[in-house]
């Protein structure tokens, strides 16, 4: 009996203490990430998310932020690869995906990064990665159709395609406007989840306005 | 209890907090070149860092004991380490050893231009490119002439490449080969490919050296491969100052198939009241094309495609007669071809991938030529030379075609293939009611194997082995390339191969007592691709033998060579939004065959060409401006004529025509009308005016000699290309807001 309530407070404090090497670990990662100032830095980000990924096996979050952050790293360095940024970024996406099946952000995530690798030749690169950029997103509203970065990244992307190709500023403002008003009620499913975008959102309807 | 789990666990964050190991050190590759980017990490732990540009890391550690640190890099065979935290700083240096990847190994290019939407960094142009450039109508090989190697030849059709005539090219459409790329030959007047920039979504331009996959073609192969599922179900529809066309793609719900059909009309009569032509059309050139697809996806990731295409065409023209003021050469021509192609592509698992095509095209013409009076009246004139232009010819040429081949992954990317054809032709002809048949069972049986010894160096090398039966000849042709890897993006790679063609069918008509003619490339080839810049130099050997000769009789004792080096520079990337490149060839050519009666600079060959292709697309109004800047130095002409007395031939009369200048322009506007996405198209080819001479026809007692020119100095274009996208998704985003 003794042995066993010693057994069990282990395993308890074996459980906190994993639990809370998680937390603690994420914790400081998103304190990093929020002090980013250079590329560099966000790929060290980058970096400390995937070594937690990693070392956790069984965390689909770790992974997002990660494939997050390169992505990001990709439009903070004018000069980087963002074919190689994209690839590095997919593969996360891809590791995050066998761990949560059918999840909304996962599918915005490789929308963003099938826009970043368009834009180094939009012309010609148009109707591959237009296409992924849309099937990723056709995904994404099927999981979730209340997810408020969908119509954030939809926008972002059409506002910048011409106007005869069914984009323009007018097809943006309706999205972030539609965008804004999920904002309004969106709960991310813990503190951790992704919950970023509020400010872009509105940032961009202005510059449609 | 809650208490105890408190006390516990901070407890062990005090322990893990108590003594911090510093780890630093470098991380670089086997030949101590710094690798920026890679992860440091302990095991089981969160700790590490990334190495930076100068290839050092450093970071601290709060893990003890001993412990195994990873070092990690994209492209890289991950290296684990056993080491010891005891609180006392640590220094390692790693060297890491590079994985043979697709993405990083060295391509093969010598020879080819590879196209397409594949993300290699070889992509030189893709079908935008070519509905884009300036002066080219959207023709495939109007667009691969702007590319190092092929001639300006304006004449006739095909591409020629490397001192080859126009029927040492070949295309291949998803392995199979073409048999009437072009419509059919009007004499003096190049004629357009039957297939659409569309129906492909890649394009190798191979001027030598190309794999012992493909066979028959002494000078380039020009390999397409066509799209996949389309993106998105579609009607089309357009109308043109020449054709009106309509068409459906229907890609199916799951997005597993689809199908679809095209119909287009080409009538140019509208244009021609308006735009007058050089000659005199009594029927006036009209086209009936009609296609049809269908795309399957199988399971295992496999694809099945199958495409048809219908034409039927017609026209007649006069000429002035050359050996007469008053009389006309009256040439007609109809014109009926069916094209079918269905290809397999499948993975067959463990490694293994299998493609099968099959093909089968019938072409018929039916061309006369009648020799008229003023008053358009076919006549007998009794002057035998004369008289003899008059003639008949029916034919018929058939091709059935099976093409099957194995890949099989190796180790790391390393590939072998190996695969057999095997192809049916049957050609007859009725040439003023006198009958000809040839028939030929061709077989070929070929391996390949792609090695990868390592990311900077690979190597390529086949075998090719064919038979016709008409010839009963066997012929083995070996094939070897190799590419080196210079530096991030530099390479030099070199290729080498036997190539081998049966004579034309116009000359194995007279006797099929001949030989394979035989080509030999050798090609060294320097590249530098980064995403939006490409820089290649390229040189090249070309040795004929066994060309055929018509004189004294049909025989293989026809030789000659090409030597010569090309330079090619693409930029998209120092003025935004504008993209241009500039090829230029060096020709140095000479061969002896048909009735030459010595070695020659052939007539379709100019020393020296350059091409500036320029696009510029501004965005504000959704409108894109393309020009096309193409000079080549004259070519040589030759009046060779039978000196009965010598009974030998001999050149009578050469010369060199002018410079050939011509500078083509496109614009694409991009707008919406009803509801649609239209581009609207107007371009001109020579847009200055400037006078092309292609050559020279001489009258039959040699006294006078005609320049073959355009038959008209430009060509106008008009068009509007509208798509209705019939996709769920745009509806669904509207709805929804």
């Amino acid at each position: 009996m003794k042995n066993l309530l010693f057994a069990t407070m282990m395993l308890i404090a074996g459980f906190v203490s994993a639990q809370s090497k998680y937390e603690a670990g994420m914790g400081k990662a998103f304190e990093q990430m929020k002090a980013v100032k250079t590329a560099e830095d966000m790929t060290a980000t980058a970096a400390f998310f995937e070594r937690i990924a990693d070392t956790e096996q069984d965390k689909w979050l770790p992974f997002y932020y990660a494939a997050y952050c390169n992505y990001l790293s990709g439009w903070m360095n004018p000069n980087a690869d963002k074919d190689a940024v994209g690839e590095k970024a997919k593969a996360l996406v891809v590791k995050a995906e066998v761990l949560e099946k059918n999840n909304a952000e996962l599918y915005i995530l490789r929308q963003m990064i099938a826009v970043q690798q368009l834009t180094v030749d939009p012309m010609s690169r148009f109707q591959t990665f237009g296409a992924q950029a849309n099937e990723a997103l056709e995904k994404a509203k099927q999981a979730d159709p209340n997810n408020p970065r969908i119509y954030l990244v939809d926008g972002q992307y059409k506002m910048n395609v011409p106007d005869a190709f069914g984009g323009g500023k007018e097809v943006g403002k309706k999205l972030f406007t539609k965008s804004l008003e999920l904002f309004k009620t969106f709960k991310p499913a813990s503190e951790m989840h992704p919950s970023w975008g509020v400010d872009q959102a509105e940032k961009l309807l202005a510059q449609c306005q | 209890m809650k208490y105890l789990v408190i006390l516990l666990s901070s407890l062990l964050l005090v322990l893990a907090s108590k003594a911090q190991t510093k780890i630093s050190g470098t991380v670089r590759d086997m030949k101590s070149h710094i690798i920026a980017g890679a992860s440091i990490q302990i095991k089981g732990s969160y700790d590490g860092g990334v190495s930076d540009s100068t290839s050092h890391f450093n970071f601290k550690s709060f893990e003890k004991g001993i412990q195994t640190i990873v070092i990690s890099n994209i492209g890289y065979k991950a290296v684990e380490q056993i080491i010891e935290l005891k609180g006392e700083p640590i220094e390692i240096n790693f060297a890491l050893k590079e994985e043979v990847s697709e993405l990083k190994a060295v391509v093969v290019t010598a020879g080819s231009f590879e196209a397409g939407d594949k993300k290699r960094a070889a992509t030189v142009l893709n079908t935008l490119d070519v509905l884009t450039t300036g002066g080219a109508n959207a023709d495939i090989t109007s667009v691969l002439k702007t590319l190092p190697g092929a001639q300006q030849v304006g004449d006739q059709e095909g591409l020629f490449v490397r001192g080859g005539a126009g029927y040492e090219a070949k295309q291949f459409i998803d392995g199979t080969l073409v048999n009437n790329p072009y419509y059919s030959s009007v004499p003096d007047i190049a004629q357009r490919g039957r297939f659409s920039p569309n129906l492909f979504k890649g394009t190798v331009f191979s001027t030598g050296g190309y794999s012992a996959l493909y066979g028959q073609a002494l000078s380039s192969a020009v390999i397409l491969e066509s799209i996949d599922l389309p993106d998105q179900s579609q009607v089309n529809a357009s109308i043109s100052t020449v054709f009106l066309g309509v068409g459906l793609q229907e890609l199916a719900k799951k997005k597993k198939s689809s199908w679809g059909f095209n119909y287009g009309y080409t009538n140019v009569w509208p244009y021609f009241q308006i735009v007058k032509q050089g000659v005199d059309y009594f029927r006036i050139p009209e086209f009936h094309t009609a296609d049809a697809n269908f795309r399957i996806k199988t399971k295992s990731g496999g694809i099945i495609k199958y495409y048809t295409t219908f034409s039927h065409n017609q026209l007649g023209l006069r000429r002035p007669d050359i050996d007469s003021l008053i009389l006309k050469d009256a040439f007609g021509l109809t014109n009926y071809n069916w094209y079918n192609n269905l290809s397999w592509r499948e993975n067959l698992g463990n490694g293994w991938k299998m493609n099968l095509g099959l093909s089968y095209s019938t072409d018929h013409n039916d061309i006369h030529q009648n020799i008229q009076n003023q008053q358009n009246q076919n006549i007998m004139t009794g002057i035998s030379y004369i008289d003899a232009k008059n003639f008949t010819l029916e034919n018929k040429n058939d091709l059935s075609q099976i093409k099957l081949v194995f890949d099989k992954r190796i180790s790391g990317i390393s590939v072998i293939r190996f695969g057999s054809e095997y192809m049916y032709a049957y050609n007859k002809n009725i040439y003023n009611g006198l009958n000809t048949l040839l028939k030929d069972n061709f077989l070929a049986s070929f391996a390949e194997a792609d090695l990868y010894i390592t990311n900077a160096l690979a190597l390529k090398t086949g075998v090719r082995l064919e038979q016709s039966s008409l010839l009963n000849k066997v012929n083995i042709a070996p094939r070897l390339s190799l590419a080196y890897k210079l530096g991030n993006a530099a390479q030099m790679s070199m290729a080498y191969g036997d190539f081998y063609q049966k004579p034309e069918n116009t000359q194995l008509l007279y006797t099929t007592n001949l030989g394979y003619t035989k080509a030999t490339h050798y090609i060294v080839n320097y590249m530098k691709v980064t995403t939006l810049q490409t820089f290649r130099v390229e040189a090249f050997y070309k040795k004929y033998n066994d060309l055929v000769k018509t004189f004294p009789m049909y025989n293989n004792n026809g030789t000659g060579d090409a030597k010569g080096i090309e330079l090619f520079w693409r930029d998209k990337k120092t003025i935004k939004g504008m993209d241009y490149w500039i090829s230029y060839s060096y020709l140095d050519t000479k061969r002896d065959y048909l009735n030459y009666p010595q070695i020659l600079q052939p007539n379709f060959a100019a020393n020296h060409t350059a091409s500036f292709v320029l696009k510029k697309f501004y965005t504000k109004l959704n409108t894109g401006f393309n020009f096309t800047y193409t000079y080549a130095t004259g070519r040589p002409y030759y009046d060779i004529r039978y000196n009965a007395s010598a009974l030998k031939y001999a050149i009578a009369d050469q010369g060199k025509t002018i410079d050939y200048h011509n500078l083509g322009f496109s614009m694409n506007w991009l707008t919406n009308v009803f509801k649609s996405y239209a581009v609207v198209v107007a371009s001109v080819t020579n847009v200055l005016g400037s006078n092309q001479v292609f050559g020279y026809n001489y009258s039959n007692n040699g006294q006078h000699k005609e320049a073959i020119t355009p038959v008209a100095p430009r060509f106008f274009f008009l068009g509007v290309f509208l798509s209705w996208g019939v996709d769920r998704r745009q509806d669904a985003i509207n709805n929804n807001l």
